[in-house]
């Protein structure tokens, strides 16, 4: 079922949750929602839902108006972040649920049910707790309840609310390929939502990037790693150094950097900001250097360096131990820019605001 | 009686046994235990001995009085149709209250427990005020030939004012620590709002709603001091137990009142072990 979703907006009192979203998704893909808490994507992902109404928008599956539609008969796989199973029925009758609450009907005979059920059991590999309660599963074990009971009333959209969030990494990277398998067995359109880019990027078909209620990038891992489309995708992408350039004919240049190995941009003159990974900065020890490295820590593998400019910019650099220059703290030193974004200066009128970098993606 | 350990926790598993008490802590144990025994205990037997002192034979036929068997019939009927009344009512409030956000929640949750706050006695009186004869509603109750005061439906008004907080008091923590997932995951499955309460709600509040319950049985089967005001001791006809007790005190005829007492304490005792029962259960 493809999804069309446009102008969409949400306020909670006076928080803006959603401000104008447009998003398509085509029938049979698989699509992250990733941004750092408060970027509304789970306020979207509820929307699609029916637990959640917007203020504004419109909302069509497969050409239905789906805001005329109530949760119950929406026909929506929604997976909770901390799996909401019922606490006082087995496996098997978590499993059955979506199934024993049909009207009389159109309710499958009992023993369709148990059939069913037993197939999602299996498919799922975890027949062998069927008559086991949530409260005797392990997290990955309760994740994959969850979406049995999510596929058993055969979805026309899957909806995942931080599928992995609550499992810890080994689980996660399992449980991760083991969805992409069941996606691609399904072949239902489904939506996930994280907070984490590597499980985004992993799993996803296309991953929207979302920030202050907005979309701010929609594309493909490598897309949104080298060409992020806004300042906060950058930041959220883990370029952390921000440093004002002053851009001429297309170069960024700055005093005590290296910018040579930036391609060229189409961008007018003026003043800019750029953003860099501290892992595509590099330090070198220079007499003349205007930067003075201000601390240096090693994890071993990597080196890790801060180092200020007399103005009191600050950048961090990040660069593998093993044939490091030799650096010592308070020592000159140039840097050299290896990979960046630059973003020219707004004026004022159209200024976004300027967001705090989020804390989680300080990775 | 097993007091509580005064001593720093660790000590008892040094191997050396338990550390002596200290003389501040014998004497605080003591005390606790001689305030029980005079305060809990003594009466509670005293009950009993007082009710069979001139033998079974007379404790039975105190018993099967038919003033005492109408007193004990009466508070069975109020705690029958009040409990079931205020079963509803409190799952209905805690489930507005903790599954929806509305204007005026705050306020219902403070109306919730008024009856904590007001003396039963001063719900009595408003009620008389308000339903009596020569009360407020007395002329239009007259004309439809309703008689409220100094009948059942003023003691079944009593009652449920009083007792209405204990199952939702109950029941309301325990739904708001679940939160709305489950029931959302339900709607998602497809299930009708009845179904949600019925298979998700209802079960995963089970224990806390029976413990509310028999608190609240306790409470009706207990209450005095409203329901004195409201039901005008007559004799066979609107007389509680607890109203019977103090009657027969009144009448001189100790084994009577300590007879009738012996049902209340029952009944309590009854209500008491269910509720240590379900304590072990709840949540």
């Amino acid at each position: 079922m493809s999804i069309t979703i446009a102008g969409m907006t949400k306020r909670f009192d006076r928080t803006e949750v959603l401000r104008g979203i447009d998003l398509d998704v085509a029938d049979g893909e698989l699509v992250a929602l990733l941004g750092p808490s408060g970027s509304g994507k789970t306020t979207l992902l509820k929307i699609i839902a029916g637990l959640e109404w917007p203020d504004a928008g419109r909302l069509s599956v497969a050409g239905q108006d789906w805001l005329q539609l109530a949760a119950r008969d929406r026909r929506i796989g929604f997976v909770f972040q901390h799996y909401a199973l019922f606490p006082h029925m087995s496996v098997r009758d978590n499993i059955a649920f979506g199934l024993t609450v049909r009207p009389r009907a159109d309710r499958p005979a009992k023993a369709q049910i148990a059939a069913r059920a037993d197939e999602l059991m299996a498919f799922l590999q975890i027949d062998h707790l069927a008559d086991r309660f949530p409260a005797q599963l392990s997290g990955g074990q309760r994740q994959r309840v969850a979406l049995g009971r999510a596929l058993a009333i055969k979805p026309r959209v899957l909806l995942l609310d931080e599928p992995f969030g609550a499992l810890d990494a080994a689980i996660r990277r399992d449980l991760r390929r083991w969805l992409r398998g069941v996606h691609e067995a399904t072949g239902s359109t489904t939506i996930f939502v994280t907070h984490d880019q590597e499980e985004a990027f992993e799993l996803a078909d296309r991953v929207v990037v979302m920030g202050q209620g907005r979309i701010e990038q929609i594309g493909h891992a490598d897309q949104i790693h080298d060409h992020p489309a806004t300042p906060f995708v950058a930041r959220f992408m883990g370029a952390t150094v921000e440093l004002p350039v002053v851009l001429a004919s297309g170069r960024a240049a700055a005093p005590g950097l290296d910018l040579t190995a930036l391609p060229r941009r189409a961008l007018p003159d003026g003043t800019a900001r750029l953003f860099a990974r501290p892992a595509d900065i590099r330090a070198m020890p220079d007499p003349a250097g205007v930067w003075h490295v201000t601390s240096l820590a090693s994890t071993g593998a990597e080196l890790r360096l801060t180092a200020t400019r007399a103005d009191g910019a600050e950048a961090e650099a990040q660069m593998p131990r093993r044939g490091a220059p030799a650096l010592t703290k308070g020592a000159p030193i140039a840097l050299r820019v290896e990979a960046a974004a630059i973003f020219p200066d707004a004026r004022r009128d159209t200024a976004t605001p300027v967001l705090p970098l989020p804390k989680e993606i300080a990775r | 009686m097993s007091a509580p350990d005064m001593i720093a926790p660790g000590s008892a598993a040094t191997g050396h046994g338990r550390p002596a008490r200290t003389m501040g802590a014998r004497a605080l144990i003591g005390l606790a235990v001689i305030l029980t025994l005079l305060i809990v205990v003594a009466p509670l037997v005293y009950i009993f001995a007082r009710a069979f002192s001139e033998g079974w034979q007379v404790y039975a036929s105190n018993i099967l009085d038919p003033a005492m068997l109408h007193a004990i019939w009466l508070t069975s009927l109020v705690a029958v149709i009040v409990v079931p009344l205020n079963i509803a009512f409190g799952i209905a409030a805690a489930w507005a209250v903790a599954k929806h956000r509305f204007p005026g929640r705050g306020v219902l949750v403070t109306m919730i427990e008024i009856p904590f706050s007001i003396s039963p006695i001063i719900a009595g009186i408003c009620y008389l005020l308000l339903y009596g004869r020569q009360g407020l509603l007395g002329p239009w109750l007259g004309e439809v030939d309703l008689q409220v005061m100094f009948a059942l439906p003023g003691i079944v008004l009593v009652t449920m004012f009083v007792t209405a907080p204990f199952v939702a008091r109950e029941v309301l923590p325990l739904m708001q620590a679940q939160g709305t997932a489950q029931e959302e995951a339900a709607v998602t499955l497809g299930a009708s709002g009845w179904q949600v309460f019925r298979r998700v709600t209802l079960p995963n509040i089970r224990f806390a709603l029976l413990y509310g319950a028999v608190l609240c049985t306790a409470r009706a089967v207990g209450e005095f001091g409203g329901v004195s005001v409201v039901s005008g001791n007559i004799r066979g006809q609107t007389n509680t137990l607890p109203l019977h007790v103090e009657l027969l005190f009144n009448d001189l005829n100790a084994v009577g009142a300590f007879a009738a007492a012996s049902t209340l304490t029952v009944i309590a005792l009854v209500a008491l072990i269910l509720k240590a029962v379900l304590e072990g259960r709840r949540g």
